[in-house]
């Protein structure tokens, strides 16, 4: 701490006051404080499997609820040496930097056995846990309607080649296959870094996956090239997208999985995430998912194997070690608050104890059994990266690309970003 | 004795001043030299790799084109307003239209544009008002905060001239009005043209105030932040230092390169600041 950061910390104080006055008196002995980034259905959620605790155990949980602004309001909170006792942390990326900047505390007493291992791996730094994953969502999934691809006469395809044929059989027969939405406010692009994603892991298999994730394969290798021109083969080809290339850029992502509801429909496949379940269920709340909607996983590139799977997923991680602290994350990380999560449609739980039967729509329970069965689960590696990669360059390079620069200008941008971020090794002072 | 009693009014001011802008601006050069988390010296480390990173290059570029355009067109507009609107009979309806925009916030101004520009494929509803009117001519949809560079900068340039062209026209309009009528009516009795008047006359007296404006202009034109962040948040290239500042320190949690950015904004702005007051102080003079 220099003499300098005092203003800053003055502006801070008065933020985490600003954030504070929002909901609390002095916190009591018995009593924690988790700030999330939920609202609406999520946060009901998650109160509800607050409230079994709550009455087991008497402590009380006080939610604070912090929406978008969690990273900010976050920040201002430590440095006015005043956070949260827990809070939910954006992705892995985040809680990383955190853990390098010494805010957490190690989670050693936590065995999240029964987890899966790309689960328990992207919630550590330098090999200590810091994390607990909450829940999941599965990502490689497509989108379809039964009906349409029934009277169409498609069957669902089993590899790569089979969906360009398809996506090509679809373009000639008047028909529009995909619908990709970039846009997103503040963090447009994003949707276009999970088809890259996918991709990249279909090519080239997790070791180099993994490798990309942490900078030690550069973003100008012929290998992340490769996947982002596989891309380009379906996003630039004006047949295959809805509204061509400025519709990709400027449809929200939560209305393109909608284009598959209108009359004629705007597309007949969405890439898209389990999450978008409630974004469907919330406009077409009569529909039955599984019989009017349902979802295959994305295919495979190489090989005629299984599909590999990309997650993402929650995670909770403490500012303070107290022994109320330690009960909630042991209950938060059970297969009682687990399934707890299954039961709150488009949620996936982790632990291997939760069973399928404890999800109440074929969709989820569907994307459950992949997460469990998939021989590769892979974590989002935009949340993995740092933030000036994972959500930035990675962001605006999607953006870049599809409004015409030229890939390797956008890979240059990303790569010159990408060294500034991972340069000098763990600890940034 | 009034000496010290000046001083002594003096205080609060000073005081304030002191701890809102003086400390904080040496705060900040300070922490320009240390690392993300303020807590190591780098020396000038956080200017290489600001002025080495291209999306801060970007962002100068943008500012520099926001430079351009966006003062000499409010001015020149609220010129143009100024003169026209002292010759008609309603003009204070107009200029009260005109002024309008600035009674909006930035944010919601921006709110605002951002569903004139909305886009939506051909095959859709367009929702926007510039696609409604080119759809209904047979026009294509255009994406005007997507299609880069050109169009969409100048999209969001437009914003900022609709909200500050107001501001200009009411500035202007004043010195237009204090420029002497004899003056004009005698150059209008040795047979100058109405342009002539316009350029000879009436100019020259408002030199000063268009310079003021001017400088105004320019100012808030650095520090241009609100509209980019509202509408496009710098993606598609119309990043500009104000926005990628915001980013650094509060997306990145990267105080240092946050600071270096703010201090190269204040460089820039130097040079504006020095002019106007040293016109500001010959004109006291």
């Amino acid at each position: 701490m220099t003499k300098d950061k005092i203003l800053l910390k003055l502006v801070y104080a008065l933020l985490a006051w600003v954030s504070l006055v929002s909901g609390a008196q002095a916190t009591p002995r018995d009593s924690v404080t988790v700030m999330t980034l939920w609202g609406g259905k999520e946060l009901e959620a998650f109160e509800g499997i607050l409230d079994a605790f709550e009455k087991r155990t008497e402590v009380a949980v006080r939610v604070e609820s912090a929406g978008r602004d969690l990273s900010i309001l976050l920040m201002a909170r430590l440095e006015a040496g005043n956070p949260p006792d827990l809070a939910v942390i954006p992705n892995p990326g985040q809680m990383r930097e955190l853990a390098r900047r010494g805010h957490l505390i190690p989670l050693d007493f936590l065995e999240p056995r029964g987890y899966p291992k790309a689960f328990i791996e992207s919630a550590q730094f330098c090999g200590r846990q810091y994390g607990l994953f909450l829940s999941a969502d599965a990502k490689s999934l497509v989108w379809y309607r039964p009906r349409l691809f029934k009277e169409g006469g498609y069957e669902i395809p089993r590899s790569w080649s089979d969906m360009v044929a398809l996506s090509k059989r679809m373009a000639t027969e008047g028909k529009t296959p995909w619908s990709i939405g970039l846009e997103s406010g503040a963090a447009s692009g994003w949707p276009g870094t999970d088809w890259i994603e996918d991709i990249f892991l279909r090519l080239h298999g997790p070791d180099a996956y993994d490798r990309w994730v942490e900078h030690e394969i550069s973003w100008q290798n012929p290998l992340v090239k490769e996947a982002w021109e596989t891309f380009g083969q379906i996003l630039f080809n004006e047949d295959y997208v809805f509204g061509g290339i400025m519709g990709c850029l400027s449809i929200n992502f939560a209305d393109a999985a909608l284009e598959l509801f209108t009359e004629p429909p705007g597309c007949l496949m969405h890439r898209q995430g389990t999450f978008m379940q409630s974004f469907i269920r919330g406009n077409y709340p009569l529909l039955a998912p599984g019989r009017d909607y349902n979802v295959f996983p994305l295919p495979s590139i190489k090989g005629g194997g299984p599909a590999p799977l990309v997650a993402s997923g929650d995670l909770i991680s403490a500012f303070r070690d107290t022994r109320e602290v330690r009960d909630l994350l042991s209950y938060l990380a059970s297969p009682e608050a687990q399934s707890m999560w299954a039961k709150a449609a488009g949620k996936l739980a982790l632990h291997v104890d939760v069973p399928i039967s404890a999800y109440s729509d074929p969709i989820s329970a569907k994307a459950a059994e992949l997460l469990t069965t998939a021989e590769v689960v892979k974590f989002d590696a935009s949340d993995m990266m740092p933030a000036v990669v994972g959500s930035g360059a990675f962001w605006t390079g999607i953006l870049d690309y599809a409004s015409g620069m030229k890939l390797d200008d956008v890979l240059a941008r990303i790569e010159n970003a990408a060294q500034r971020a991972y340069k000098g090794g763990q600890v940034l002072r | 004795m009034n000496n010290k009693l000046a001083w002594l009014y003096m205080v609060p001011a000073a005081l304030f001043l002191g701890v809102f802008l003086i400390y904080p601006t040496f705060s900040t050069i300070a922490l320009s030299f240390f690392g993300p988390r303020s807590v190591e010296f780098v020396g000038l480390a956080n200017y290489r790799s600001v002025l080495t990173s291209s999306a801060v290059l970007s962002a100068l570029r943008n500012n520099l084109l926001w430079l351009a355009i966006m003062p000499t067109a409010t001015v020149a507009l609220g010129l143009v307003l100024a003169a026209i609107l002292d010759r008609v009979r309603y003009e204070a309806i107009v200029k009260a239209i005109v002024f309008l925009p600035m009674s909006i916030s930035f944010v919601g101004a921006s709110v605002i544009w951002k569903f004139v520009y909305a886009y939506r494929p051909a095959s859709r509803p367009q929702i926007g008002l510039l696609n409604a009117i080119l759809a209904r001519l047979g026009f294509e949809p255009i994406g005007w905060l997507a299609v880069r560079p050109w169009v969409n900068n100048l999209a969001l340039i437009t914003v900022g001239i609709w909200v500050w062209t107001g501001f200009c026209v009411v500035i202007l309009s004043a010195a237009y009005k204090g420029v002497p009528r004899e003056l004009v009516e005698a150059a209008r009795i040795d047979g100058a043209s109405e342009f002539q008047i316009f350029w000879h006359v009436i100019l020259p007296h408002m030199r000063g105030t268009i310079a003021i404006t001017f400088t105004t202009m320019v100012i808030y034109v650095l520090k241009i932040f609100d509209i980019v962040y509202v509408m496009t948040n710098g993606a598609f290239d119309t990043e500009v230092l104000a926005s990628r500042m915001i980013k650094e320190m509060f997306g990145y949690w990267n105080y240092g390169s946050a600071a270096a950015i703010a201090t190269l904004l204040l460089l820039l702005v130097i040079p504006f600041l020095t002019i106007s007051m040293l016109r500001f102080l010959r004109e006291e003079r």
